[in-house]
């Protein structure tokens, strides 16, 4: 024992040794000195027999098995709570942001057929704000059709609806984090 | 990770697949911790389900096996805390005392009839709940000592120890109360 390892070593030590050695968890030429000492040493020897046994019968362990209905009661249970997987994403982005590019199209459309409608050259423009200006303008020619204003109220409707989404989904995400 | 995958994109029906792949794993380790098996298999049940809420969680940077078994041994704790039971240390002797007391006393007729397989895990059902699940995630979970350490919270070596000390406590219990079969042996 003393040659292999430089001191003597106690029953626990050996015991260490032997089950990193049978763990193969030992470092390479610890593993050669301790395959050399179970085959020499009568005490190694006698202690390594031992402890395989018991690293035999541990692996001859069996693990429990539940109940025949354990997968249809997961599966069940999380049908009956609608549970939705942590999917990445729901919506594709591009629906989101072609429906956002959309609108913003309409609000700029409205400020530039309103910008347009200015009269920039006479008195009365420039002692104006220009957000009077835009309201001052004739839009008539634009919502005089009943058809064209229900489009444009539904789609507002609509866009707010998916605002009201989107700021749910951003608070649900935030609280999760936190 | 393909299974995951489908799952993430919404098919529900792949998940099943996971459940009946892990679920003895799961079962195995929650009754290391709760001794009762219908609570064992309410709580397994609840991992899964917490599995399934929380998977885009899961990056992929360990094995899926390991993720779930942190999930496991995260769900018993909770559940032992809510009931207000005691989980014990390694350390603590005393209460291995009153483990050994508690779980102690099978008949001369039963001993005689026991296998060596059902030998060892009765024996291993005697061992603290730490003792019994690094015991468990080592030799049927296929975990390394480093996994076995983040399952647990523990470093590696401090988990080399544990199973270390862990199966010197089950040689001395299958002395204890299966001695005749240990000699047979």
């Amino acid at each position: 024992m003393k040659d292999t390892f430089n001191v003597p070593l106690e029953e626990d030590e050996i015991e260490v040794k032997l089950w990193e050695y049978i763990d193969g968890l030992a470092k390479a030429d610890e593993m050669s000195a301790i395959e050399k000492l179970v085959q020499e040493n009568a005490e190694w020897k006698a202690k390594y027999q031992e402890l395989l046994e018991v690293h035999e019968s541990l692996n001859l362990v069996e693990l429990e098995q539940p109940s025949l209905r354990f997968t249809k009661n997961v599966m069940e249970e999380i049908a009956r709570l609608q549970i939705a997987p942590a999917a990445k994403q729901y919506i594709n982005s591009k629906i989101i942001w072609g429906i956002g590019g959309f609108f913003i199209t309409v609000i700029v459309s409205f400020l530039v057929y309103g910008l347009a409608q200015i009269d920039w050259s006479t008195s009365q423009s420039v002692n104006t704000g220009v957000l009077d200006k835009i309201t001052d303008a004739d839009y008539t020619k634009v919502f005089n059709n009943t058809f064209v204003n229900v489009f444009i109220m539904l789609n507002v409707v609509l866009g707010l609806m998916l605002f009201d989404r989107y700021l749910n989904d951003k608070k649900k995400k935030l609280m999760k984090e936190a | 990770m393909d299974i995951i995958s489908l799952v993430l994109k919404g098919d529900q029906n792949a998940y099943s697949i996971l459940v009946d792949r892990y679920k003895n794993y799961v079962f195995t380790i929650v009754l290391r911790y709760i001794k009762s098996r219908e609570d064992a298999e309410e709580v397994a049940q609840d991992v899964f389900i917490k599995a399934y809420r929380s998977l885009a969680a899961f990056k992929g940077d360990s094995k899926f096996s390991t993720w779930l078994y942190t999930v496991t041994t995260t769900t018993c704790i909770t559940f032992l805390r809510k009931k207000k039971l005691e989980v014990h240390s390694l350390d603590n002797e005393r209460v291995f005392e009153v483990a050994d007391s508690v779980d102690s006393g099978m008949s001369a007729n039963q001993i005689e009839q026991k296998s060596k397989v059902n030998m060892v895990n009765e024996a291993i059902k005697m061992l603290s709940p730490d003792d019994a699940q690094v015991i468990t995630l080592f030799y049927k979970g296929e975990q390394t000592l480093e996994e076995i350490a983040q399952i647990m919270g523990k470093e590696p070596n401090a988990v080399k120890v544990q199973l270390h000390r862990a199966r010197g406590r089950l040689k001395e219990k299958m002395e204890k109360y299966f001695s005749a079969e240990v000699r047979d042996i």
